[in-house]
């Protein structure tokens, strides 16, 4: 069964882009967005990531989709636990 | 040696180390160990999770202070760390499709470029550390201080208590981090000795691809670290 | 290694295959691992039970008259953390999953045997080392380590026990990791996955919860521990510092927790009821999905264990909720047993009494727990024996009684030996009448308003007859667990040689001779039945001799 092989230049071509996308948020770091600093920060980190899942763990080559459905399921249960623990300290005040 | 197709087929089905008994076929193997990798780093996914969450809750809670505690972190170790790191997940990729495609030399080659970037990071990171304990920013000492004051609130000094939770978890999250960084550069030192014995070809490469999603999974955990360490609120 | 030793004519099995302690250490025969686990856990199953009955003890008297309360304290902790993290969660797992996992999807191993010993080693260093907690002076932080008690203010072995616990989360987390692999890459053609017992669906569904739970325990028990070596303020209130936090962590684990050590049992039942109702299960669908559902949801519910700690109440109302629906996927398989058993055509051999005992004990624990799940009667019985009631009752009125069955049911298969059938009812009415003695007591006890983990009760002494009751019961049941061990042991030399399939059952394992032969199957078995294909399977259950 032939594993699919990426080219050199996709490869060059992703670290460009992540190499890019730090600079890029250290470069909004320093401009005051107010909140969206968060925002934008956490969405650089996020599309990186991606990339970094995608083409150089070759996830969207993989000809298994249990490998993405591990990946989702990883995600939604950090998800419930970042969520639910902040349903508690996100709502202490309220009272 | 037997020179015979035949034997020599034989042979090479026994030479390939990776065929084990219980397994029906290589494919079934390569898929099982590849399925277990992911799945560990799942565990790894939710050991980090946790100390995100406790980073959530208390950046949620100590905002201001963290903001003044994140400006005392070198900004530019930092983000050539960062970039280190990415290099290295380069070479990685590279080995690994060294292997693919039966270029030995230049696999290890790749190898080595990333325990050396590997070590490149944890030495920068032992001089951030260093710099940390100099300072006097080691939480749950006595002579901890912090001299900052909340961003955007000049008259405000940081809450030293606070500022300490920050360092806390500083050091529990970029400590944890470098510790698999540690393994990881033991791992590659264990993976380069094998190739440079040649155990690795495009028919059974599993250990080099297996060991680079972990390296990429530690990548992609400092990817995320690095914004909300180090540049909480950096603009003046 | 030792040469084989079989004798000329005797069949080469699992056991007789090689001698030596070298041949059982080095092993990575998941059926030679499932017995060195079998070896660890009953071991550690008495060393808890040991500290339970010195509780009971206690408790015969209002007064704190028999140990300090320092070492109350010691006694209630080590019982909850032996019992919980080396006995509940690896038993069945550990012992019947591995053993049967592999022979049930038709595979000759574990995906990953070597990692499968490596589980066990990790379980036998954390074992050591919660032994030399025990020895050195026990700790006493109960088994929640609760902040900041254990950070701050004890100064007993927190650190010992806490990596005790931390490396048999790894053992666990492995042997889940081990078991979802093998489950999807390794069964034989033809077994699909809707054709798998639900024994395999529940080590599945174990799993699952396995490898995404632990991990944030064992972060919440390295915090714990830089805390206290480090003297940081992450939990510690005065330094800024929330112990809610700790709770979340711990109990972000610690709830799906239960679920692993209730579901692999739900799957022996499973097994259990159709064998000696003679019947396919009843919505196999609906059963398997069950045990996904509660593997899932039960990941959604923990901070039911926080109600009164100081989480906000919209909070406490959303897992209070939560916590209903949880319910549902185990009433749905509950009344699916029953449901099998209906019109079926039962006999009362001693796996099926367990079985039995746990469907009508796991009921009861189950809806206590929805009481508690009910905000406002949760304020008034929280911290109370009722809690310990309602938990006991999941834990040893289901959890190990669904063990005895497994240990039943299979042990023909595992050692080629018939154990006696009297004796195996006996015991387990012992059990069933030894656990509600010392059980349901508790119950009214904790209504009543007896807090638990007190040393003394000496405030209120009418509590004194229910705990005499309780405690009456619990040396019932120590006689009811004891007499297993010996006739098991006992069997091994003196039972009479098992047939293949001493219970006419469903499954793949009945295919192969007891015990197996070290690599299971003789040719890969190719699947073309249904599960429980029991409307196929001629015959009744053999009468027990």
């Amino acid at each position: 069964m032939s594993e699919h092989i990426s080219s050199v230049k996709l490869y060059v071509g992703i670290w460009l882009a992540l190499l890019a996308g730090t600079s890029l948020t250290v470069f909004a770091a320093f401009v005051d967005l107010g909140p969206f600093n968060t925002i934008v920060a956490l969405s650089i980190a996020t599309i990186k990531a991606i990339l970094v899942v995608l083409f150089f763990m070759h996830v969207k080559y993989a000809h298994e989709k249990m490998t993405k459905l591990v990946i989702v399921t990883a995600i939604f249960f950090l998800f419930i636990l970042l969520a639910l623990s902040m349903a508690d300290y996100g709502t202490r005040l309220w009272s | 040696m037997h020179n015979s197709p035949a034997a020599t087929a034989t042979h090479e089905a026994h030479q390939n180390p990776a065929h084990l008994h219980h397994f029906a076929t290589a494919q079934q193997q390569k898929d099982a160990a590849s399925l277990g990798m992911w799945l560990f780093l799942v565990t790894e996914v939710m050991f980090f999770g946790g100390m995100f969450c406790a980073y959530l809750v208390y950046r949620y809670w100590y905002f201001g202070d963290f903001g003044a505690a994140s400006k005392s972190l070198a900004i530019e170790l930092g983000a050539v760390n960062t970039a280190v790191l990415i290099c290295s997940s380069l070479t990685v990729a590279m080995a690994v499709r060294c292997a693919q495609v039966g270029k030995q030399k230049a696999m290890v080659v790749y190898l080595l470029l990333t325990i050396a970037l590997g070590l490149a990071f944890l030495g920068i990171k032992g001089i951030e550390y260093r710099e940390k304990f100099v300072q006097h920013h080691v939480p749950g000492q006595a002579s901890f201080h912090l001299d900052e004051h909340i961003p955007g609130h000049p008259d405000t000094p940081v809450n030293q208590q606070h500022a300490q939770v920050y360092f806390s978890l500083y050091f529990a999250m970029t400590g944890m981090h470098a510790l698999h960084m540690i393994i990881g550069v033991g791992l590659f030192a264990f993976l380069t000795y094998q190739a440079w014995k040649g155990a690795y070809s495009p028919e059974y490469y599993t250990p080099v691809e297996n060991a680079g999603l972990y390296w990429h999974f530690v990548d992609i955990v400092w990817i995320y670290l690095f914004p909300l360490l180090y540049l909480i609120d950096r603009h003046p | 290694m030792a040469t084989a030793v079989v004798e000329p004519g005797e069949r080469e099995t699992y056991l007789n295959r090689e001698y030596g302690i070298k041949s059982w250490l080095l092993i990575v025969d998941h059926k030679r691992i499932a017995l060195l686990y079998l070896m660890g856990i009953t071991f550690f199953f008495f060393i808890g039970g040991f500290f339970a009955l010195l509780i009971r003890l206690e408790l015969l008297t209002p007064a704190g008259d028999l140990v300090q309360a320092d070492t109350y304290n010691k006694l209630f902790t080590m019982h909850g953390q032996v019992m919980i993290f080396f006995f509940l969660i690896p038993a069945v797992p550990a012992v019947l999953g591995n053993f049967l996992i592999p022979i049930m999807i038709g595979a000759k191993d574990l995906a990953f045997p070597r990692i499968n010993l490596l589980s066990w080693y990790l379980y036998i260093i954390a074992g050591v080392l919660m032994l030399y907690t025990i020895l050195a002076g026990g700790v006493d932080t109960g088994w929640t380590f609760y902040v900041p008690l254990s950070t701050e203010f004890l100064k007993t072995n927190v650190i010992t026990a806490a990596v005790a616990v931390f490396i048999s989360g790894f053992s666990s987390i492995f042997t889940g990791l081990n078991f979802i692999v093998t489950i999807h890459r390794m069964r034989a053609p033809g077994m699909t996955w809707n054709r798998l017992p639900l024994f395999v669906w529940a080590h599945y569904a174990t799993s699952i919860i396995q490898v995404l739970g632990t991990p944030v325990v064992a972060i919440a028990i390295v915090l714990v521990a830089l805390e206290r070596l480090f003297h940081l303020g992450i939990f510690n209130p005065t330094l800024g510092g929330d112990p809610l936090l700790f709770q979340h962590l711990f109990w972000f684990y610690s709830h799906p927790a239960v679920y692993i050590m209730i579901v692999p049992g739900m799957g022996i039942v499973s097994e259990v009821v159709c064998c000696f109702s003679r019947k396919r299960i009843f919505g196999y669908q609906a059963m398997a999905m069950a045990l996904l559902g509660i593997a899932v949801v039960g990941f959604l519910v923990w901070a039911h264990h926080m109600f009164v700690a100081g989480i906000s109440v919209y909070a406490a109302l959303i897992f209070s909720l939560l916590s209903y629906f949880v319910a549902v996927p185990s009433a749905i398989k509950v009344f699916n047993w029953t449901s099998t058993m209906y019109k079926g055509s039962i006999t009362y051999q001693t796996p099926m009494l367990y079985a039995f005992g746990f469907i009508g004990l796991f009921t009861i624990g189950g809806l206590t727990g929805l009481f508690l799940a009910a905000l406002g009667i949760d304020i008034h019985v929280t911290d109370t024996y009722f809690v310990v009631a309602h938990f006991h009752y999941i834990m040893v009125g289901g959890m190990v009684m669904a063990y005895m069955a497994g240990m039943h049911f299979w042990w023909p298969k595992i050692s080629g030996r018939m154990y006696p059938e009297g004796w195996g009812r006996l015991a387990a009415l012992i059990v069933f009448i030894g656990f509600n003695l010392t059980f349901f007591p508790q119950f009214i006890l904790g209504y009543m308003g007896m807090p638990r983990r007190y040393w003394d009760y000496s405030r209120a002494p009418e509590f004194q007859i229910l705990n005499v009751l309780s405690t009456a019961g619990a040396t019932i049941l120590a006689v009811g667990y004891l007499l297993p061990m010996v006739y098991f042991l006992w069997s091994m030399r003196y039972g009479k040689p098992a047939p293949d399939n001493p219970w006419n059952a469903a499954g793949l394992e009945w295919t192969i001779p007891s015990p197996p032969s070290t690599f299971n199957f003789d040719e890969q078995p190719v699947v073309t039945w249904e599960a429980y294909n029991y409307d196929e399977i001629k015959g009744e259950v053999p009468v027990a001799q």
